[in-house]
């Protein structure tokens, strides 16, 4: 007995309309929090405005990432359970409504109904029937005829199916679930950066992992147009699928541009970023021009050196006149680390031999000269792949579907009584009470017109 | 004729209707009801050309697109919305008083737009450059002025609420209220308005979800955007919910209705002044 009360509690709490306004005004002002505080892993310049202490509450909290901790996915299974119990709470008595409708009018049904009028007429009550069932059939839908002892009964009714709505978007919600949820198992997101020329066979998903892609893709060239005003205007990679080392026909030089990806075997390429990577070359030695040796230095990275140290190119110039007067040639600004870490920066020439003397002795570092270099554009690309998305589409088009039903449309029956001369007629609908009102009443002055013309005849 | 001129009469068009309305409340003359309507209608029309006109004009200046792409444009469609969905509700319902509610939101929108906000013609930069742009602004909009329209009739009852929750008429009103329809009208008038925005928004929602996936690869990323939406979203679902509960109808639901409105501001405006994310029209 008492476990009985505690599961039929548990279900009236699940099943209850309480819960769901808790669920979702809960959920809509606890989203807020990921919303002020950013999301994933934080900048520093954001943890430097926050106390230690703040920074280890949010962590326990799970605030970095709120939209997958386990409190907020309790938020949403709870509002799972609540949509499923509400539906399977209500769904059969619906189901019984629009499957087996009540065809006959009785009083206990008479009293219950909104519109409602009687109408005195004279005759035999088939033939009464069959006139109000072809003016119900014309104007309304054709109507279940039952007989009893009492008389004649008669109903129609209009989209019944409509009461459904509100369950096809309870149901929607679950199915956009299902579908995030598959993406999430059998899909990923990802990113790469191709230079041009290049090609790639691995992508690196958000959580810093190596994807397989299965195949390679080539950046052919990647380029930048502007508008006059300055702004750009489109970002366009040239690439091509490559398999077994060889181009697939179709998936040759394609242009991929923001808001036109590239969707190959599943996995989809979209134009996200894009950058330079320079190579630069320099020459090393001692500063009387010992142990020299040549060295090459990407942009974005750190070179170490013979004699100890380390190298970064800062920025390079194919020219140097055009900033100061009276040197030439390619020069570039590097950063040099000395193994005591301490940094200085200065400029070295490929034409200027002297000024790179003149560098080595102030930093007490190695003689470096500049020998030019090369730049290449890189294209970043999103790589997703998600075969849970058609799910997801296919939850969002019942939503919406649902939702207009469920507004917009309206479950609207009728009942006609006919016994002793006397036509009773009755309607409700489930919604938009007003338009059906005056429906009902031009029906009824229909039929009386239509029973009073019988009559004079 | 440009549209910047267009769009000057607009607002003025749009004063004069919300001061007309103003007079009306407390004349309680109804001629001035109608005038006030009219000025709404009239405003409505010109704005609609001044629209179309500025589209053209960009199509003129070689880098045509739907004025739907900076603040200015945002605001400015806004305003359209708001006074469609009023003029809408007015000619089903014909509850005119509404536009005293109503009309200061567009009013506002216009004036913010054509006092403070640069109104150049700027080329589409990549990120904008497809027709989603078009269903999604459209549907969220439309959404967001059915909300807001919502809120003016909530404050309405929130302001004349002498009858009580039950529906029952107010009894004997008085200052600006005595125009008012009844609660009862009023509470359902929200929920119509409601009605209207709900599948809207949601709709808005599902096309800026597609149009992620198709230019980004994720339809959710729990962008400070999307995430506002969605607890707008939250907020009117739980609206049309209190419907089917007792206790939540009436004040309560119009008190919803307000909250669901600044929710929308904050989803729409507030996200772009104060939080950072991919909806990046603020500046």
């Amino acid at each position: 007995m008492k476990e009985n009360t505690i599961s039929k509690s548990l279900w009236d709490f699940f099943s209850g309309l309480k819960l769901t306004m808790f669920l979702l005004i809960t959920l809509a002002i606890i989203s807020i929090v990921g919303t002020v505080i950013p999301q994933g892993s934080p900048p520093p310049e954001y943890l430097q405005t926050i106390s230690q202490a703040k920074l280890k509450l949010y962590q326990a909290l799970g605030f970095f990432d709120m939209y997958h901790s386990w409190w907020f996915i309790l938020l949403l299974a709870m509002l799972t359970v609540n949509l499923l119990a509400c539906s399977v709470k209500r769904l059969p008595y619906i189901w019984k409504t629009i499957t087996r409708p009540v065809t006959t009018l009785d009083d206990g049904l008479e009293k219950t109904l909104s519109n409602l009028s009687a109408i005195q007429t004279r005759g035999d009550a088939g033939t009464i029937g069959d006139r109000v069932a072809a003016i119900l059939k014309a104007e309304f839908a054709e109507p279940v005829i039952t007989e009893t002892d009492g008389g004649i009964h008669l109903f129609a009714q209009k989209t019944p199916w409509c009461r459904l709505a509100v369950y096809a978007v309870h149901l929607s919600v679950i199915i956009i679930f299902i579908g995030a949820i598959a993406g999430s198992l059998f899909g990923y997101k990802g990113f790469v950066n191709i230079l041009e020329g290049e090609s790639v066979q691995k992508a690196i998903s958000r959580s810093e992992k190596e994807i397989d892609l299965g195949f390679a893709v080539r950046c052919e060239k990647f380029s930048v147009s502007h508008y006059p005003n300055g702004a750009p205007k489109e970002f366009k990679s040239i690439l091509t699928v490559l398999e077994n080392g060889r181009p697939v026909a179709g998936y040759d030089r394609v242009p991929v541009i923001v808001n036109d990806p590239l969707t190959y075997k599943g996995i989809t390429f979209y134009q996200s970023s894009y950058g330079k990577v320079g190579e630069y070359r320099f020459t090393v030695s001692d500063i009387d021009g010992k142990n020299g040796a040549s060295l090459a230095v990407k942009s974005n990275s750190m070179a170490r050196l013979p004699s100890g140290g380390e190298l970064a190119v800062l920025e390079t110039t194919p020219d140097i006149s055009q900033y100061v007067q009276g040197l030439t040639g390619p020069a570039a600004k590097v950063e040099f680390c000395a193994s005591n870490d301490r940094k200085q920066s200065f400029i070295v020439y490929a034409n200027h031999p002297e000024l790179n003397l003149q560098n080595a002795r102030q930093s007490g570092g190695p003689l470096i000269h500049y020998k030019g270099g090369e730049e290449l554009m890189y294209t970043g690309l999103q790589v997703a792949k998600d075969p849970g998305v058609w799910v997801v589409w296919l939850g969002c088009f019942l939503m919406v579907v649902g939702v207009y039903a469920a507004f917009f449309m309206s479950h609207r029956r009728i009942w006609v009584r006919i016994e002793n001369e006397s036509v009773t007629i009755g309607g409700n609908a489930s919604k938009n009470q007003g338009a059906f009102q005056s429906f009902f009443d031009r029906l009824v002055e229909k039929i009386k017109a239509q029973l009073s013309v019988e009559e004079k005849k | 004729m440009t549209s910047s001129l267009l769009f000057n009469i607009t607002t003025i068009a749009y004063l004069v209707s919300m001061l007309v309305f103003f007079i009306f409340l407390a004349s309680r003359n109804k001629t001035l009801g109608g005038a006030g309507s009219a000025f709404a209608f009239g405003g409505l029309v010109l704005q609609t050309l001044a629209i179309g006109l500025r589209w053209k004009e960009s199509y003129a200046l070689g880098i045509g697109h739907a004025p739907l792409s900076n603040l200015y444009e945002s605001v400015v469609f806004f305003s359209w919305t708001i006074v469609l969905i009023y003029v809408l509700l007015d000619l089903k319902y014909k509850y005119r008083v509404i536009g005293a509610f109503v009309m200061p939101f567009a009013l506002l929108g216009m004036a913010w737009a054509q006092l403070g906000l640069d109104n150049g013609i700027q080329p589409l930069v990549p990120a904008l450059q497809s027709n989603w742009l078009l269903y999604h602004v459209i549907t969220c909009f439309l959404g967001y002025a059915a909300f807001a329209v919502a809120c003016g009739i909530s404050i309405m009852y929130l302001i004349g609420g002498k009858g009580d929750d039950k529906g029952n008429g107010r009894t004997a009103s008085a200052g600006i209220a005595a125009m008012f329809p009844s609660s009862r009208i009023l509470d359902d008038l929200n929920y119509k308005a409601i009605m209207i925005g709900f599948p809207l928004l949601t709709l808005g929602i599902v096309t800026g979800a597609a149009w992620a996936n198709y230019a980004w690869g994720t339809y959710w990323s729990w962008d400070p955007k999307e995430t506002w939406s969605l607890i707008v979203w939250f907020v009117y679902a739980a609206f049309l919910h209190a419907r089917i509960t007792k206790g939540w109808v009436g004040k309560r639901a119009a008190v919803l209705s307000v909250a669901g409105f600044a929710a929308t501001i904050f989803c729409y405006l507030g996200v772009n002044l104060f939080l950072s994310g991919l909806h990046s029209y603020g500046g």
